[in-house]
């Protein structure tokens, strides 16, 4: 087990120092100079290079990648070209918003995706597994921007225009500490349309995944001795079924961590995505860099966590 | 020594052995049908493909006319116009009014010939991704399943970092780096779709090489090439093409995405994904069909694709428990290649899905 | 057959051999083939902690137009040999001599023109045919890999297999699976037949048959044997078969051979006690024999190649074993009174005549003990 997950601890910072050497090379490549970017159309030529000199930049390339490493190592994501302050204390705001999102999605989908898909498992080609299928069949095909334009057209503006305002635009956060209530209020949309389009993931997996083990020969013999049906399927089968959806649930929760660029935009919360879409914009790196080494760092973490948890969660998996 | 069974002559048996064939030989012809013909007769009788067929059908048509509808109407799809497109107060036209089937956008555009030139952009983004990435992914897992060693360690690695990346952030990234264009989308689609394919097909290739069949190409001095293409990838071709059908609506979907974050094929280039992203905010919600006419055309296309697969799915493989599906069957215990029959039975059932 | 006797190929001559009229030259030479697969474990770097010694050191000749016989338990190691004998494993060490060419050492492209003259039925009828490929296409692929017809050409000659195999050459579009497991072993056949090679190396063609498809295919190997100038390796846990179809038998144990001999005397005077021992296993159709004769039972497991007994590889299990057998490892060697070519590797050989101590009732209950892999053993009859 140690074994393993020094493996693949060593692994997974190889992948992040892959990807953080990737950003900084396509960064480069296409625009070498983000001195004159960052002083301005105004800027005279010696203030352009005192600024070229201040962040390093007249040093040889390689120079500069070796020296950011090393501020790497030490926790420093180096500062914001335009917002003049350090990007961990950025990442530190921004991922508030994520971690919110995740929170709240998380759980709606998670329980909305189990409940479809033990549902349909349980009655295989009745009426309750039939309109699983168009839920999942609709979740698969929905991008994730037109749920939230369309719950946004129905809950905030036709509402809204009929008087009725209890959800908000597009454009509103509340932090929760500031006003729980208003976090939800806030929130709630952007939840649902993260959790709608995951939770079809969720019931399909879960119903196929329970399907498969209660064909098993153990779930015939606890049907022969006379378990009752809902001891069966919470006692028995969902314990074996479960282990998949544990694996799912974890990358999609890193995934949400990392930002999620689409239901952020949407809905303008100001979380690591949409703040992503806008660096990318004013061309700010440190920022860029910051949120993409984030971004993949939830995810190789969310691996290895969820590989761990899969041996535990499931005997016959031997870690190697 | 030798005793009873071995002194019976080996011509009287062999007729006997052909007995078991006989059934086979009364069902067809001599000629065997391929299990991907019988994948196609079972596919013929699903009345759910038909449908999807025509979803797609539907949006394959509305690509091809788009041009004529153009030239009919006199509405370019991409000038903006003032005049003719809006009502006298600058307004946007509602659908059907003013000889406007769908509406204009706030730029007086015709939406309808809109939707029809973001159908071409979306299909030709979503086939040739997914061509793309079922090719340079099925060729990647072939090779890394087959050779294994170092170069099965890196390839398997490569798979593992393009799944792990926050793939919409890598694809704006270099969507912003590179500038957005059409090839650029198709490239950075195609790119960050193979992975999810070779690694399924480097599993199967995986299993499949310790089959006796490969042992024996080899034994007749088969090379890796022949092994791995004529021998093994056969076997596989049911579960890409399966993934392939399955990948087209992730790509469209992906494009719209890229499209929607201003980040894809930039403006004015008709796109559903442009279309709706251009209407946010501008005009607000108010002039619905912005918005919602380009999201259904584009919820037919995935819908389709996806219903699509679903089919191919259960033709290629009826073992496997269906997802979506009008009729019922009881999966059968026989193999492809005996259960001809199996999957041409006339549709009956329930018709709801 | 025109190239049965073909001059060996110049290029990679075989001084040694070259010497000896290509017709007297034994066909294949195998000079102590040894055969390990490695066990690797380790975090970031794999390192060898050890190896399966599959085989270790096997020896024998084969001369044209013989059928050698293999036979052993499962796990011996003879699937693996005959794996080294047609170069699909590659070796640890040791020669393969075929037709006086050194095989053991080729590149894989110097390699393919003598798998043309060196061809494989393999065990499984269902695992060895790809079942997405015509039966057509899997008869002719020698033929295309080989570039030996191509067309029309190619077609002709893969129904002429078909029909000389006995199939029906108007099948030639089906597939595998529209087959029965008899049918599928022919298409086997037909497929080794195609490049028309001088040996045969057949992995347990007709272990996974039924008994009455056995005896067609075993006859129908032994007519095209007779039909096309064929030599055969044939490999079988079924000594009924082994007997009928060989001309020497080589008994194998953990990866070496234990005795080999011309078939009749090693059935007729076993001398090395687990070739005995093998041979009272096998059960009698005959019930007066069956309750006359004895069994020589063996207990314990066989040991596990990973970490072989020292000394002879048997003694572990051998009623007969003493000392000596656990420290010094016995040569194979002719035992005295044998024919020249009947050896044997035991310090302590069995007597003609001798009852092994140890040796229980046949009807015993722990006769069980020793079932080899061999349920279907009887039914082809010993006498």
């Amino acid at each position: 087990m140690i074994r393993f997950v020094i493996r693949r601890v060593v692994q997974g910072i190889v992948t992040l120092w892959v990807i953080v050497s990737l950003v900084f090379i396509l960064f480069f490549m296409t625009n070498p100079d983000p001195a004159r970017l960052l002083a301005g159309k105004s800027a005279t030529l010696t203030e352009v290079a005192s600024i070229r000199a201040s962040l390093g930049l007249d040093h040889p390339l390689w120079q500069q990648y070796l020296s950011y490493l090393g501020r790497l190592i030490t926790g420093n994501l180096g500062e914001s070209y335009k917002l003049h302050e350090p990007v961990t204390t950025l990442l530190g705001q921004w991922v508030q918003v994520d971690i919110s999102l995740a929170v709240g999605a998380g759980i709606i989908w998670l329980i909305l995706g189990l409940s479809v898909g033990i549902l349909a498992a349980r009655r295989p080609r009745s009426v309750w597994d039939r309109s699983a299928t168009v839920f999942v069949l609709t979740g698969l095909s929905t991008p994730t921007f037109i749920l939230g334009l369309l719950l946004l057209y129905v809950f905030f503006y036709l509402l809204t225009t009929h008087g009725v305002s209890i959800f908000p635009g597009a454009g509103n956060y509340t932090p929760f500490l500031t006003n729980p209530a208003q976090w939800v209020r806030d929130l709630i949309l952007p939840w649902l349309t993260l959790a709608l389009i995951t939770a079809a993931t969720y019931a399909r997996l879960s119903r196929s995944s329970l399907l498969e083990v209660l064909g098993e020969d153990y779930i015939r013999t606890a049907r022969a001795k006379g378990l009752s049906e809902r001891r069966i399927i919470y006692r028995h089968a969902l314990r074996a079924a479960i282990t998949p959806i544990v694996t799912q649930f974890g990358i999609d929760l890193a995934t949400v961590l990392g930002g999620a660029i689409i239901t952020e935009t949407v809905f303008g919360l100001p979380g690591l995505g949409e703040n992503v879409v806008s660096a990318i914009g004013r061309e700010d790196l440190p920022v860029i860099q910051g949120i993409v080494l984030v971004a993949a760092a939830f995810i190789v973490v969310a691996n290895i966590v969820v590989d761990a948890i899969y041996a535990v969660l499931d005997p016959r998996v031997r870690l190697s | 020594m030798s005793l009873s069974p071995f002194e019976v002559s080996s011509a009287a048996l062999v007729a006997e052995e052909e007995q078991s064939a006989e059934a086979l030989d009364a069902a067809g012809a001599i000629e065997g049908r391929s299990p991907l013909r019988l994948a196609l007769a079972r596919l013929r009788s699903d009345r759910m493909a038909w449908v999807a067929a025509g979803m797609i059908l539907l949006m394959v048509v509305l690509a091809l006319i788009a041009p004529v509808l153009s030239s009919i109407t006199g509405h370019s799809p991409y000038n903006p116009d003032l005049v003719n497109g809006t009502d006298t107060f600058g307004q946007p036209y509602g659908p059907g009014q003013a000889g406007f089937l769908l509406g204009t956008d706030n730029v007086g555009r015709d939406i309808l010939v809109r939707i029809a030139y973001g159908a071409r952009i979306s299909l030709l983004v979503g086939i040739l991704a997914t061509l793309l990435a079922t090719v340079g992914g099925t060729a990647l897992g072939l090779v890394s399943g087959y050779y294994g060693g170092w170069i099965d360690a890196l390839l398997a690695r490569l798979m593992d970092a393009v799944l792990s990346f926050p793939y919409v952030l890598a694809a704006i990234v270099l969507a912003a780096v590179f500038g957005g264009s059409l090839p650029l989308t198709i490239g950075v689609i195609a790119f960050f779709s193979w992975a999810a394919i070779g690694r399924i097909v480097r599993g199967q290739t995986l299993s499949q090489k310790e089959k006796e069949y490969v042992e024996a190409a080899r034994s007749i001095g088969a090379g890796s090439f022949r092994i791995m293409f004529v021998d093994i990838l056969p076997n596989l071709i049911a579960p890409v093409i399966v993934l392939g059908t399955l990948l087209v609506p992730v790509a469209i979907v992906f494009e719209a995405t890229l499209d929607y974050l201003g980040v894809g094929v930039g403006p004015p280039t008709p796109t559903w994904g442009n279309m709706l992203a251009d209407d946010q905010g501008s005009a607000g919600f108010g002039a619905w069909w912005f918005w919602v006419l380009p999201s259904i055309a584009l919820l037919i296309t995935t819908l389709g694709f996806n219903l699509l697969g679903d089919s191919v799915r259960d033709a290629l493989d009826p073992r496997t428990e269906r997802l979506f599906a009008m009729r019922r069957k009881k999966a059968a215990a026989g193999g492809l290649g005996a259960s001809a029959g199996a999957g041409t039975e006339p549709l009956s059932g329930g018709t709801e899905a | 057959m025109a190239d049965a006797a073909a001059p060996v190929n110049p290029a990679s001559a075989e001084q040694s051999l070259a010497a000896a009229p290509a017709e007297d030259r034994p066909l294949l030479q195998v000079e102590d083939v040894v055969k390990h697969f490695p066990i690797k474990r380790g975090i970031f770097f794999k390192r060898q902690i050890g190896s399966v010694q599959a085989v270790e050191g096997v020896s024998l000749e084969v001369r044209r137009g013989e059928t050698l016989g293999l036979v052993g338990e499962t796990g011996c190691g003879k699937s693996t040999l005959a794996r080294c004998i047609t170069r699909l494993h590659p070796l640890t060490s040791g020669r393969v001599i075929f037709d006086g060419v050194d095989i053991s050492r080729l590149s894989a492209r110097q390699l393919r023109t003598h798998r043309r003259r060196m061809q494989m039925i393999f065990q499984d009828p269902f695992g060895s045919l790809n079942p997405r490929r015509r039966v057509g296409s899997i008869i002719g692929d020698p033929l295309a890999i080989h570039g030996v017809a191509d067309g029309g050409e190619r077609k002709r000659r893969v129904q002429e297999l078909m029909e000389v195999v006995g199939l029906n050459p108007e099948h030639y579009n089906r597939f595998p699976s529209e087959f029965s497991g008899g049918q599928r072993q022919r298409i086997g056949v037909a497929r080794a037949l195609a490049l028309r090679p001088s040996l045969i190396v057949c992995d347990e063609p007709v272990s996974a048959l039924d008994v009455s498809v056995q005896a067609q295919i075993i006859n129908l190997l032994e007519d095209l044997q007779g039909e096309f100038h064929l030599t055969y390796v044939f490999i079988a846990h079924d000594l009924a078969v082994v007997e009928h179809v060989s001309d020497r038998v080589a008994v194998m144990y953990l990866g070496k051979i234990v005795e080999m001999a011309e078939t009749a005397e090693l059935f007729g005077s076993p001398r090395h006690p687990y070739t005995a021992a093998l041979l009272s296993a096998s059960m009698v159709a005959d019930p007066e024999k069956a309750r006359s004769s004895h069994r020589v039972v063996l207990y314990g497991e066989v040991p596990s190649p990973i970490n072989p007994p020292s000394g002879c590889r048997f003694h572990t299990r051998c009623p007969k074993a003493q000392p000596l057998c656990s420290v010094e490892e016995p040569p194979l060697r002719i035992q005295a009174g044998d024919s020249a070519g009947h050896v044997t590797a035991c310090h302590f050989p069995v007597a003609p005549g001798e009852q092994l101590v140890g040796a229980a009732p046949a009807i015993s209950a722990a006769a069980t003990a020793f079932a080899a892999d061999s349920p279907d053993i009887g039914e082809g009859g010993r006498a």
